[in-house]
């Protein structure tokens, strides 16, 4: 059932970065880093086959990576669109008119939060908490790039970039 | 843990406590009630569920008694008013998403929330928003699923982590979604699995054969043993108007602590299988007719009566009672025959008269975890003796250095230093035994270890033996089972010698150790007495031309593996007496007549386990149709055919006449064989070895529905799931 010949060479690689940074035996500790890996070349979403390949790798019960899986919202255990779009809604963006900018690009994409366009182009990430950048709020993360001090024209600039 | 002692103060009473202790422990132990849902004494400490909350002295804030440490001069309130303020907030906390489906839930009656918010909850819930809903899963046939219920303490997924070593059950998703389950649907797996039933302190997890059956305050609470397997685990029977409704264990701490595997649990069901046989049964011109007990009884003392008492066969199952191997061996001695065996899937008996009086463990239970190293050999041993393998599991943690010799590789779910499989039992057991003695091979197998150079690995399980200041070397039922089984035995006897270790065996179903000093044997009498002319072994009695064969317990085409096809043979027998509680196929075919008799819940008796522990039990429940108690027949028998001294009143009566018989008699397995053995080519090659599937170990087994229905017993089956 699981068996980690589905992770690609470059992905091993990855994890075997992040459990050589902790001891012998605490592999599980790279669950986060392996998964991150993971998700990051499978297009955004981690398949259970892929979790599975992290158990095996790792020497792991399966269910413990899913409980990491499951547990963070980064992770996403099931099909979502090709861009990550992250819209702050914590409190210093809230302030700063966070839910303005929800409601715009939902109306404009078609979608709720959690959800992803038809086209499987963006993903519009679930309810995003704090990502340490209050000083330019409001701000979204796309695909792990931050943009700050956001206007409704900057972010429609921003998703019409996306391929 | 520390020995040093600290003074605590408990409700104002001075205790002393071990320095490191939590207060939970040192109150269980005075008997000053904490109420607890996460904490459990065999589980690590989680302090998730917050029932434990107590007061103490200078701590600003109120304490979880679980994961609170004691200190010197310590005060515990355990029923002050912040104490009892913080335990009520926390139930009123627990309660809001936890149904009011009490009526209708299985736990009800014998739950420790419902217990609990009697004591602490409030009459009247202040909380109006909507419950949370979780979705139940479906995690196999022995376990039911109400997760709405679940109050996320974590004794579950703890167990498989901690005490299984697979751990099935996790914690996924967060916050209010938060969820016990297995994430992908799948079934419980391991032997051991529905322990979590008795763990679960709510009704979220329950007993899904049992399910909606009985209600816990109706049904009486009556002890019993496992018949299973060779360790006897203590158990409960609880029955509703004489019918098993569900097993659950019996606190034992020398044998299976607080668990119980699911073969001891939910066998139970196979003792009302469609097949139950209700009356005697005769076969005339071939065709079955019911019979009275009596026309049975004297039809079968004519049979007996009329033959030659050599010309007489008596088979029995290794998981039949002390009393009824007593009774069976004084009629085989009155009746003049030595052909009686109950050591049915044995094969290889051309050493028997070396082996031990009784097969025994080599030590206690418990002391299998305190073993600094240990060689176990031929066996699948969390199939065979689940409990056993628990033990194993606990040496292997506690930094015992355990390995195994074998044809297969199994999963054993805890780390092995070396694991040797794929090559055949007695070449790899020849390389550790010249490894362990060099040139002090005794007699008995230096044929056998000429020209035998160890392997590395070979060499690094006699030397962890030999430095280990107490090791252990344990045969299994493989090892029983193997072709060359006298050679596996002398082979492992002689490592255990040359390494100082001591040595013991694990035995085919409960009462193996029973059988054997009540003289089920051909060689052997009552006591170990060696026998002046040797009678037939089980392997020979199905297809001898005998006159009158007697199985006890037995279904021949599952239970017999001798040459040829038992069934077959058995037709061809003159006359076969079946005591028997099911009908089976193979019986309706070879039988000339069937006697029900009582299954282990259905019977008063005494099984002898692998640390040769004496255990009487008395019958639980009413026997099923016209079945009867197997002794009782036995006694009836005896007296209808002649014998003296049958007329036992009750079981204890033939217990106690035995034990007195017997003497004492200490278990010994030092192996003293001075003949040199030899081995045939093929009998240790990996298609030779015989594993029993798990499920199919014994008739009662093999009808449980829901054990049929495991992922185990469909493996067995050859259906995958």
């Amino acid at each position: 059932m699981s068996d980690s010949n589905i992770l690609s060479e470059h992905v091993r690689q990855e994890i075997d970065h992040w459990k050589a940074r902790f001891p012998e035996g605490r592999q599980r500790s790279a669950v986060i880093g392996a998964l991150h890996a993971v998700q990051h070349h499978n297009d955004g979403f981690l398949t259970a086959e892929l979790m599975n390949g992290v158990a095996d790798y790792l020497g792991l019960p399966t269910i413990q990576v899913y409980e990491v899986a499951t547990f963070y919202s980064m992770f996403q255990t099931k099909p979502v669109g090709r861009h990550n779009v992250a819209i702050c809604t914590n409190v210093s963006c809230m302030l700063r008119g966070a839910d303005d900018l929800v409601e715009h690009v939902e109306n404009r994409l078609g979608v709720k939060l959690g959800e992803s366009t038809e086209d499987g182009r963006i993903y519009l990430k679930r309810e995003e908490e704090c990502l340490a950048a209050c000083c330019g709020a409001p701000m979204m993360m796309v695909d792990h790039k931050y943009h700050e001090n956001l206007t409704l024209e900057k972010v429609d600039e921003i998703l019409d970039g996306l391929e | 843990m520390s020995n040093d002692l600290v003074k605590i103060e408990v409700d104002g009473k001075e205790v002393e406590a071990k320095k490191g202790q939590m207060v939970i422990e040192v109150t269980d132990r005075i008997g000053a009630y904490i109420p607890r849902f996460c904490y459990h004494e065999k589980l690590s400490i989680a302090a998730n569920c917050r029932m434990c909350l107590v007061e103490v002295e200078k701590a600003p804030k109120p304490l979880p008694a679980c994961a609170t440490p004691v200190m010197e001069g310590m005060k515990v309130f355990t029923r002050s008013p912040a104490a009892i303020a913080a335990q009520k907030a926390t139930m009123e906390f627990l309660l809001i998403n936890h149904p009011l489906d009490c009526p209708i839930c299985d736990q009800g009656g014998e739950c420790e929330l419902q217990d609990l918010a009697l004591g602490y909850g409030r009459d009247i819930s202040r909380y109006n928003e909507r419950k949370r809903v979780v979705k139940d899963k479906d995690i196999g046939p022995l376990v039911s699923t109400d997760m709405t219920r679940c109050i996320h303490c974590t004794r579950c997924v703890r167990f498989g982590e901690e005490v299984t070593g697979l751990q099935e059950l996790g914690t996924t998703e967060r916050g209010e979604n938060m969820k016990i389950g297995t994430y992908i649907e799948k079934s419980l797996d391991h032997e051991l699995s529905a322990n979590i039933i008795d763990l679960c302190p709510v009704g979220a997890l329950n007993n899904k054969p049992y399910r909606y059956s009985a209600r816990a305050w109706e049904m009486a609470q009556r002890a019993t043993v496992s018949p299973h397997d060779c360790v006897g685990s203590n158990m409960y029977a609880h029955v509703l108007r004489g019918r098993v409704k569900r097993i659950v264990p019996r606190e034992n701490e020398s044998i299976n602590e607080t668990w119980l595997s699911d073969r001891d649990r939910f066998s139970y069901e196979g003792i009302y299988s469609a097949d139950r046989l209700l009356t005697p049964r005769l076969k005339l011109d071939g065709e079955w007719q019911d019979i009275s007990w009596d026309d049975a009884l004297q039809k079968l003392a004519s049979v007996l009566k009329a033959v030659a008492g050599e010309k007489v066969g008596v088979l029995a199952s290794p998981g039949s009672t002390v009393e009824e191997f007593h009774l069976l061996s004084r009629l085989a001695d009155h009746i003049g025959t030595t052909n009686l065996d109950h050591r049915i899937r044995q094969r290889d008996f051309s050493d028997q008269v070396n082996d031990p009086l009784q097969p025994w463990l080599g030590c206690s239970i418990e002391d299998v975890e305190k073993a600094g190293a240990i060689l176990i050999v031929g066996s699948n041993v969390r199939k065979e003796a689940p409990i056993i393998a628990h033990r194993l599991r606990k040496a292997s943690l506690s930094g015992s250095n355990v390995n195994v010799v074998n044809h297969a590789e199994y999963d054993y779910y805890f780390s092995l230093d070396q694991h040797i499989h794929g090559a055949g039992l007695v070449e790899q057991l020849a390389g550790i035994a010249v490894a362990a003695a060099g040139n002090n091979l005794p007699v008995s197998v230096a044929n056998i270890c000429d020209g035998v150079r160890p392997t590395a690995a070979q060499t690094a399980i006699a030397k962890s033996l030999s430095d280990a200041e107490s090791a252990l070397v344990v045969t299994g039922l493989i090892a029983a089972r193997h072709k060359a089984s006298s050679v596996v035995r002398a082979l492992s006897a002689v490592i255990a010698d040359a390494t100082g270790a001591k040595f013991g065996s694990l035995s085919e179903s409960a009462n193996s150790a029973g059988a054997h000093l009540a003289g089920l044997l051909p060689h052997r009498g009552r006591g170990g007495a060696l026998r002046k002319n040797v009678g037939l072994s089980a392997a020979e009695i199905p297809g001898a031309k005998l006159d009158a064969l007697l199985l006890f317990g037995i279904e021949p085409d599952v239970d017999l593996s001798g040459s040829g096809n038992p069934v077959d043979e058995l037709e061809a027998q003159k006359f076969v007496a079946a005591f028997t509680p099911f009908a089976s196929e193979s019986l309706l075919r070879s039988a000339d007549l069937m006697l029900p008799i009582g299954t282990f819940a259905e019977t008063s008796g005494t099984f002898i386990n692998c640390e040769s522990r004496w255990q009487s039990f008395s019958g639980v429940a009413n026997p099923v149709g016209e079945a009867r108690p197997g002794w009782k027949v036995l006694r009836v028998l005896g007296n209808l055919i002649g014998a003296d001294g049958f007329d036992y009143a009750t079981s204890e009566e033939i217990r106690d006449e035995f034990a007195a018989a017997l003497g004492e008699i200490a278990p010994d397995n030092r192996y003293s064989g001075t003949r040199s053995l030899s081995l045939l080519d093929d009998v240790d090659s990996a298609a030779e070895q015989q594993d029993v599937p798990m499920y199919q170990v014994d008739s009662v087994v093999r009808r449980a529905r829901a054990l049929q229905l495991t992922p185990e017993a469909k493996r067995a089956a050859g259906n995958v799931s």
